[in-house]
């Protein structure tokens, strides 16, 4: 299915339409970042959500642009955000073992 | 209304109604599922885009190792969610004023003026036509990207030591082979000579090391 010919039967679903589905994730992520601050495991899945938005317009973009960079990038993207969310989770659960919950309110005291 | 057209439809409005779902579930087993629906819709819509290999890459990696590490932290740490909402009410109206913002400006930079099909001037790796776009990738993936490739790597791979150096602990009182121990006995440490006088009971001196 390739961008330069197969496109003549999906003119109504333009870049528009994805870009729409991806602002909306984004804006929900961030909504849920402000909504949650209390919930650690919330906000790295509104993170993930932010993530995967931003992942479905660079793969919109690399099918109206005909360039698989956009599709490479996200790989790199997703990777990345692989490794955070093992990263963030880690460090969740060893918060939690030494406090005995996840209230990110004193999570400065692991400053320093 | 065409097939792709009912199809795109379907996966957008279930993606946005799951991430709806992900930031105002109470439970948060339900918040993690409602995540990997999100996350298999946008699969979908990866495969309506022609990016194949991304769709399965997002269920198999994403899906399948990070929303399921996502599960087993939420199932391990028994969280009492109740007293963590507390905020949510007060923090509601500040968090949609911002996310307004954000998504007006979305709009204002993507939503004036269609994309013109020159816009991108030269693609910097053209979709080849007549492969597959698993073979398209690694066309361009192992050749002209292997840097970000070996990059990602090693990213993957701290990020790998990181979580092990976090989470793992020894715990007291378990017993494990420590084999430079057990090979560095010297005969001294293992045998001890001892004069008995006759009718006499052998006392040990202590635990050999």
């Amino acid at each position: 299915m390739t961008a330069a010919t197969g496109c003549e039967t999906m003119n109504e679903i333009g870049i528009g339409h994805y870009l729409t589905v991806a602002a909306a994730l984004f804006t929900l992520g961030m909504f849920g970042i402000f909504l949650n601050r209390k919930n650690v495991i919330v906000i790295l899945m509104s993170v993930e959500l932010m993530l995967l938005a931003v992942n479905i317009n660079l793969v919109a973009f690399s099918h109206f642009l005909g360039d698989l960079v956009g599709q490479v990038f996200a790989l790199f993207v997703l990777t990345v955000a692989a490794g955070e969310a093992a990263i963030g989770l880690a460090i969740v659960v060893v918060y939690f073992r030494n406090r005995g919950s996840i209230a990110v309110e004193d999570i400065n005291l692991m400053k320093g | 209304m065409s097939l792709a057209a009912f199809f795109f439809y379907l996966f957008a409005c279930l993606t946005v109604l799951a991430g709806a779902m992900v930031i105002v579930a109470k439970n948060p087993v339900h918040a993690v599922l409602f995540l990997i629906l999100a996350f298999f819709n946008a699969a979908g819509l990866f495969v309506l885009l022609g990016a194949e290999f991304l769709a399965m890459l997002l269920v198999i990696v994403y899906v399948g190792a990070v929303a399921v590490l996502f599960l087993f932290v939420v199932m391990m740490l028994d969280v009492d969610f109740a007293e963590l909402r507390a905020g949510f009410i007060k923090n509601a109206p500040l968090g949609a004023i911002i996310g307004g913002i954000v998504a007006v400006e979305l709009v204002m930079v993507l939503g004036f003026g269609a994309l013109k099909p020159g816009l991108g001037g030269v693609a910097a790796s053209p979709i080849p036509a007549g492969v597959s776009n698993t073979e398209a990738i690694g066309r361009v993936l192992y050749t002209k990207y292997v840097y970000f490739f070996q990059g990602a790597g090693l990213i993957l791979l701290v990020a790998m030591i990181g979580a092990i150096v976090l989470t793992l602990r020894h715990k007291e009182g378990v017993r494990r082979q420590s084999v430079a121990q057990q090979v560095g006995r010297r005969p001294a440490d293992a045998i001890e000579v001892v004069k008995v006088a006759p009718g006499q009971a052998i006392v040990p001196s202590g635990e050999g090391s």
